[in-house]
């Protein structure tokens, strides 16, 4: 039987990563016992990236492409690619990691990130809905606990107890649509589903189905109504768990959002259009991405802490992305793997600034008054990440939301989703506002007196540096990533 | 027509030239400065000198023409030459500006950047009366007005800034008017160019134009004509003034300097009149026909009422303000006869021809004339410590016998007295208007009239009567101002005595405006 | 060559910025050599440039999966803005030679902002324009926040949140547009020719026309103008009121009339009496002339003044546009150069003449300072500027607002004469500004101003001979002009109505 010898061949990366969090975990507790921290939060992350590159060599050279039955997993050019973001990603945390000094665990809280990473990595190779659940669910334990990892801070603790308390919720909405979808069709393969979908459009069963799995997804990327977790989660988190949070398990959801709504559930897309509208899911996600678009960019106006504001904008990106899901096309899906990894690169590089201002207690928006003279490369690198997020050319970040709404307008005819769009340009306008007020602190105001200069970790500063010349280069020339995802497309769906 | 940079261009630029350089030698201190300033105007009457000699009195037309193609798109060409009424109004502003530069030999209060101004305004005067083009025309008649302006502004009296701003508003404001006028006749027309739109007009071509490119709310052609006329009336109304047009005149030439207004009312005032005789009656005869009676009225209003005005005014700048206005009234009530009938008989064409010839005397009569009288203010005033009114004085005849004689002679000359300068202009006019419009003459008479009186009344209160103490020390003419005002005196006499110098180099102008009336 | 305009400004910023902090001289040095080059070759090039050929640059794929190109190109009315542009920013640079506060940035970001303004002006792909027109907005916002005066965060924050909503209808209407025309290219000369369905170029043309009006300062979206222009620095004001309201005007004419002309249209019927588009922007126009101009008259600001007055002079491109006619629209393109020059020009004497010597604006306590005579160089360089402002013959102002007139003449003949009145009301707040700064009943004695440094004297003589010459020779400009907007680019917009 090839099953076993296939699956571990398509899981090779995987397995890679899966070994090193075991690997570095079995070192920390047993040879670095005594070691000092530091050391051994070194050793940690070295081992910890190290199984990474080894898995993105993996992925380069030797990466296999396959399909196991029942589409439990999926491997193809896509599917890689995604990997190799989520990778990368990965290392970045990892490094923030390096210099963290909130627990003592440090083996524990290196293979916590290399786990969910795993988890990740399983969930954007699969087509089966019980995987899905499984490998969020694994997902979310991970991450759950990396949140609450800070045991000497009641934020982190909160913020741990309330992102368990709504994941665990929705985790419940998510399987209990998945069941009825299993109920209707009678199998948990994507594919069977479609068919069984495409021959019985409106059955209130499968309504109810599909609310509950958006629901269930919706609190994963943090749309609103469902996105109450997100700023307690972005705040008291400790800095790299955060930017995990943040940047990779986005990219995982989304695109399982993506594969299952658009792979799963084509029949019953319907239409958002303005003027052409049909009963469909696309509807309710077109009102969700609505919703999460005004909720969290006007609600980000009136934070006063950084990360909550971070956390609220999130909110209002994930609105964006939501469109490319309403439109639900092969462009769109192509803008939204850009958007998405760009997004994560963006806001990972945003909390790698964030670590690294750790030191000095700044949190609030005020603490930022004087950053430019305090510290001007990391404030420069501030500012290309706020930008980009705000979709400020020649940064990812603009071209990333220009493809998306390219891909919503083409959609359909008579350009009926500009509704949408001109809403997303609308809330555009007022995060620039808000990610403005933070330069202005950084850039216009003069510090406070007796403020001094800022001397961060070197390793912090060069991956800060590192990201921000990524984000400027994928704006700039961004055919590098767009030319590699659209060929991986095609062989991956229609 | 010549293409090649002739005397025209020279005579205008060279006072811009000389601006320039009053500015540099200025730095040297007010003597080089007011030299240089003499330099420059003695050069300007000489090149003005030199076209007087160059021009051909009997040939009809423009001549010393230059034309050089500009911006095409927009119509805008330079195009410059002169007939016998623009070599008038050249040498009259030459002259009165000469006589400016020397008034203000010694007066401390004006210099180098006074001179420079002067000098300014020189170039726009000259430009304006030899442009042919609208736009090139429009360029230096709004350049005119910039140094006026600051010499009123910056050396004028106690309430020169708001005299400044009405004379700058009023101006402006008929600016703009005449400037939509004419954007509306290049539309109509495609040319601004003055001897096109003559042609045009006197073919019957422009009011074809108008019709067909100007579609207004459906208005007949003749109406859009006039609304036109009315436009570019206005401008030359504010500029000459015509009564009720002329309520910037009197504190302006009040306020501002003497030796200022020696050239505004020389020279600037010329400017309106030259308007209605190049441009609105060439382009607009047969509106200015139908307009008669309105601009016959208007014309005896501005010959008479200034006159009663003045004769009630205590203060000797504004009667000579007033008197100004009375004098120019002449010219507008000699043009607007000649419009206002149609070409038909020998006789009638001799008697516009008297008209037109006597218009363009009165123009040079009152612009040596009115010079010459705010000449002798700025004197008196320098010896009064800055007093001009009609009763501060008294007896000065017996104080300062050359003076007063002299300004004797200015006074008769004004008035009109036969053997002086202002006679032949005045009895031309008159003999030409009479058999025209009679009723129109004889309503004029008594401006004549108070013209005199108040004349006289000047005569009698400063120059007779007792002398006050006040006055017992006042210093006579020095001998270098004496010798400044002979030439002044002496044309006074020569063209009085002899008007045909003027009158034959003008009559061949003459003889083609008065064959422009004719629709 | 053209396109080094855009990379030595950018390459200037990154040598700027790398300098150590304490060079401010080199730093000032560094951007006024940056300018000069790029005023060098925007000159050449208009010497080079036989008239009435579109002439690319670059061009190059970019995001060849989306059909981006990296297109740049310049036709007439594309080098009169580099021209402008060019003088203008060595111009702002001479009159930023005392900033002595972050010297080093300020230049960067200026440097960043005059490269940016190039690139629009030269972008023939209409994503290279957006991109190019956004990264002009960060620098804006810095350099009014932070070296700005009056309300100076505020104003900013303000003048970006408008350029920014302009943009945003601007991105709009332009993926609309590349997705309409089938996805395949965003370059200029393309679009032009494509033949978009009537209806669809009726909502897209005001979308995008309002979109980039925003930014020319088009009556009612202008308010950003005359606070931003206020707490600008001086070279902030001379640049945003000289050049950057200029890109929205050019946007307005490159982008929405020559890929939109249908939206020009009469609409069939009549709404509150307006018939089509070009009745209603051309009244917005209009009445942003004689508003603007009537605020200038009431204000005690002078910066103010010059704020609003530049309002009133956009409407004058703006009624230009929209008279589509050959004389209107050349007249519209030659009020954008002129008013750039005459709004530096102002600003200048505004902000750096007066302003930085009596650290006020307000109009009763300057009339008591007597300037003229303090700082004569000021007072002539402002009497020379308001001649020009007004639009007396001599000076560029007087073409262009003679263009103005007679192509709306053609076009809507009531409306000349709201414009005249609306030139009327100019003269008077511009001679009420005149009066009150250099010409008030002063106070005899005062203290002495600092003297008039050769940096201001320079950039003065700069604008002045700039404004002077082409209002002399006009030929100069209107010989890009004209072939321009004869040339194939405009074909469908004089084909669906060139009046």
């Amino acid at each position: 039987m090839s099953g076993y010898v296939d699956l571990l061949r398509l899981t090779a990366p995987e397995i890679v990563v899966t070994l090193a969090g075991l690997l570095l975990l079995i070192l920390d507790l047993s040879l670095l016992r005594r070691a000092s921290l530091a050391a051994r939060f070194r050793s940690a992350v070295l081992i910890g990236c190290a199984g990474c590159i080894v898995a993105v060599l993996w992925l380069e050279r030797m990466a296999a492409q396959g399909a196991l039955p029942a589409g439990m997993l999926v491997v193809n050019s896509l599917t890689q690619l995604l990997q190799l973001a989520l990778l990368a990603l990965a290392i970045m945390v990892l490094l923030l990691a390096l210099s963290a000094r909130f627990t003592t665990h440090a083996g524990e809280y290196c293979s916590l990130i290399l786990f969910a990473t795993v988890a990740m990595m399983l969930l954007v190779s699969t087509q089966n809905l019980l995987v899905i659940f499984i490998t969020i669910e694994f997902l979310s334990l991970s991450l759950y606990v990396l949140t609450a990892f800070d045991k000497e801070s009641s934020q982190s603790a909160e913020a741990g107890l309330k992102y368990f308390l709504y994941g665990g919720m929705s985790a419940g909405i998510l399987l209990f649509g998945m069941s009825l979808l299993y109920g209707i069709s009678g199998s948990l393969a994507l594919e069977p589903i479609a068919a069984a979908v495409s021959s019985l459009p409106s059955d209130p069963l499968l309504t109810l189905g599909i609310v509950m799995v958006m629901t269930g997804f919706g609190f994963k990327i943090a749309a609103a109504p469902f996105h109450m977790w997100a700023p307690e989660v972005y705040q008291g988190a400790p800095t790299s768990s955060a930017s995990l949070v943040a940047s990779s398990s986005k990219v995982a959801s989304f695109f399982a959002l993506f594969v299952v709504f658009s792979i799963g559930l084509a029949g019953a897309a319907g239409s958002a259009e303005l003027g052409n509208h049909s009963a469909g899911w696309t509807g309710l996600m077109a009102v969700v991405a609505a919703a999460s678009m005004l909720w969290g960019n006007l609600a980000a106006i009136a934070q006063t802490s950084v990360r909550r504001l971070l956390a609220f904008s999130a909110v209002g990106h994930a609105g964006y992305m939501l469109i490319a899901l309403v439109a639900h096309s092969r462009q769109s899906l192509i803008a939204l793997v850009y958007y998405v990894v760009t997004y994560a690169l963006a806001t990972a590089g945003a909390f790698a600034v964030l670590g690294a201002l750790e030191d000095e207690k700044i949190d609030s928006i005020v603490d930022f008054k004087g950053l430019a003279k305090r510290a001007p490369d990391l404030s420069f690198c501030l500012l290309i990440f706020l930008l980009s997020l705000a979709g400020i050319p020649p940064l990812s970040g603009f071209f990333g939301k220009f493809y998306v709404f390219t891909a919503a307008l083409n959609q359909g005819s008579h350009l009926g989703l500009l509704w949408l769009v001109l809403l997303a340009l609308a809330t555009s306008m007022v995060s620039f506002y808000y990610y403005l007020k933070v330069l202005k602190q950084a850039y216009v105001a003069e510090p406070t007196a007796g403020a001094t200069a800022i001397h961060a970790p070197a390793s912090k500063r060069a991956i800060c540096w590192i990201v921000a010349a990524l984000v400027v280069l994928l704006g700039c020339l961004p055919d590098l990533l767009l030319n590699k995802i659209a060929a991986a497309v095609p062989n991956a769906f229609r | 027509m010549s293409d090649s940079l002739s005397l025209v261009s020279i005579l205008t630029l060279l006072p811009f030239v000389g601006g320039i350089a009053v500015l540099l030698a200025g730095r040297a201190g007010r003597a080089p400065a007011r030299l240089t300033a003499l330099i420059f105007a003695t050069a300007a009457v000489a090149i003005t000198a030199l076209m007087w000699w160059r021009f051909q009195p009997s040939a009809p037309g423009i001549q010393l023409q230059e034309w050089h193609a500009w911006e095409p798109a927009i119509g805008l060409a330079y195009h410059v030459g002169i007939d016998g009424l623009s070599l008038l109004m050249v040498a009259v502003s030459s002259i009165v500006v000469l006589m400016s530069v020397a008034a203000s030999w010694k007066n401390e209060k004006q210099g180098a950047a006074y001179f420079s101004f002067l000098l300014f305004l020189e170039m726009g005067l000259f430009g304006t009366f030899t442009a042919l083009n609208f736009l090139h025309w429009f360029l230096f008649w709004e350049l005119s007005l910039i140094p006026a302006f600051f010499l009123i502004r910056i050396w004028g009296g106690s309430a020169r800034a708001r005299a400044a701003t009405q004379f700058f508003v009023y101006t402006m404001v008929g600016s703009i008017a005449l400037l939509l006028s004419f954007l509306a006749l290049f539309l109509a027309s495609g040319s601004f160019d003055f001897v096109e739109l003559t042609r045009m007009a006197q073919n019957g071509q422009l009011a074809a134009a108008i019709g067909q490119n100007l579609h207004w709310h459906q208005w007949d052609t003749g109406h859009i004509t006039m609304a036109l006329f009315c436009g570019v009336f206005l401008g030359f109304a504010v500029k000459t003034p015509v009564v009720p047009f002329h309520g910037w005149l009197a504190s302006t030439y009040s306020e501002a300097a003497p030796e200022t207004t020696m050239v505004l009312t020389g020279a600037l005032s010329k400017m309106g009149v030259y308007g209605f005789l190049r441009i609105l009656l060439p382009i607009f005869p047969e509106q200015m026909w139908r307009a008669r009676t309105v601009l016959l009225w208007l014309a005896i209003a501005t010959i008479v009422l200034p006159a009663f005005t003045a004769w009630v005014q205590n203060d000797l700048k504004k009667m000579f303000a007033f008197g100004s206005i009375n004098h120019l009234g002449y010219c507008i009530l000699g043009i607007t006869a000649v419009a206002g009938s149609s070409l038909a008989t020998a006789a009638q064409v001799h008697e516009k021809a008297a008209a037109l010839t006597g218009v363009m005397l009165q123009l040079f009569s009152h612009g040596i004339t009115a010079a010459a009288l705010f000449w002798f203010l700025a004197l008196l005033a320098r010896r009064s410590g800055g007093l001009t009114g009609l009763h501060e004085f008294g007896g000065l005849r017996r104080r300062v016998p050359i003076f007063s004689g002299l300004m004797g002679i200015a006074l008769f000359a004004s008035l009109g007295l036969p053997g002086l300068i202002g006679f032949p202009g005045e009895f031309l006019i008159f003999k030409g208007v009479f058999p025209l419009d009679w009723w129109a003459a004889a309503l004029a008479l008594p401006g004549l009239l108070m013209t005199a009186v108040f004349l006289l009344t000047i005569l009698q209160r400063v120059f007779s009567g007792p002398l006050s103490e006040r006055w017992t020390g006042m210093p006579d003419l020095s001998l270098a101002e004496q010798w400044m005002l002979a030439p002044v005196i002496v044309v006074l006499f020569a063209v009085g005595l002899y008007p045909q110098v003027i009158s034959g180099m003008v009559h061949a102008t003459v003889m083609q405006f008065v064959g422009l009336v004719r629709y | 060559m053209l396109a080094w305009t855009i990379y030595l400004s950018f390459i200037g910023a990154i040598a700027v910025s790398i300098m150590p902090a304490k060079s401010a001289a080199a730093a000032r040095i560094t951007a006024l050599l940056t300018t000069l080059l790029g005023l060098g070759i925007a000159v050449v090039a208009v010497a080079q440039q036989p008239s009435g050929q579109l002439l690319t640059i670059a061009r190059k794929p970019w995001i060849p999966t989306l059909g981006i190109e990296y297109h740049l190109a310049a036709d007439g009315i594309s080098l009169v803005m580099v021209l402008l542009t060019g003088i203008a920013a060595v111009a702002g640079v001479l009159f930023s030679w005392n900033i002595d506060r972050r010297v080093k940035d300020f230049f960067a970001l200026y440097l960043i902002l005059i490269g940016a303004v190039y690139g629009v002006f030269l972008s023939f792909d209409l994503f290279d324009l957006f991109v190019f027109y956004e990264i002009a907005i960060i620098p804006k916002y810095f350099l009014i926040a932070i070296w700005g005066s009056t309300r100076r965060e505020y104003a900013a924050m303000k003048l970006v949140l408008y350029s920014f909503a302009g943009s945003a209808l601007v991105l709009a209407g332009l993926i609309a547009a590349y997705v309409v025309s089938g996805g395949r290219t965003l370059s200029l000369d393309a679009l032009a020719h494509f033949p978009f369905p009537a209806h669809f170029q009726m909502w897209a043309f005001p979308l995008v026309f309002v979109g980039f009006a925003v930014l020319a300062g088009m009556w009612p979206f202008h308010t950003w103008a005359p606070t931003g222009h206020a707490a600008a620095p001086t070279a902030a004001s001379m640049l945003l009121a000289g050049v950057v309201m200029k890109l929205g005007a050019y946007g307005c004419l490159r982008v929405a009339m020559m890929l939109f002309p249908h939206g020009l249209d009469s609409w069939g019927f009549h709404v509150l009496g307006f018939g089509s588009w070009q009745q209603v922007f051309a009244v917005l126009a209009v009445i942003g002339i004689v508003y603007g101009a009537s605020i200038a008259l009431v204000q005690k600001d002078l910066k103010f003044v010059v704020g609003y007055s530049s309002v009133s002079h956009m409407g004058f491109v703006l009624l230009g546009l929209m008279t589509l006619n050959q004389i209107g629209m050349s007249g519209g393109v030659y009020q954008m150069f002129s008013h750039g020059i005459i709004a530096g020009l102002l600003f200048a004497v505004v902000g750096r003449m007066v302003y930085e010597r009596t650290h006020t604006r307000d109009l009763p306590e300057l009339s008591r300072i007597p300037l003229a005579r303090l700082i004569p160089f000021a007072a002539v360089t402002f009497v020379l500027a308001f001649m020009a402002s007004i639009g007396l013959p001599g000076f560029t102002g007087f073409i262009a607002e003679l263009e103005v007139l007679i192509g709306s003449w053609r076009a809507f003949p009531w409306m000349s004469w709201i414009a005249g009145l609306g030139i009327l009301i100019g003269i008077a707040f511009s001679w009420r500004a005149l009066q009150a700064t250099f010409f008030g009943e002063a106070e005899t004695v005062s203290e002495p101003l600092p003297a008039i440094t050769l940096p201001e004297r320079l950039g003065a003589c700069l604008l002045l001979a700039s404004t002077i010459a082409l209002g002399l020779y006009p030929r100069l400009l209107m010989g890009l002009i004209l072939p321009a907007l004869n040339g194939p680019l405009f074909e469908q917009l004089r084909r669906s109505g060139w009046r």
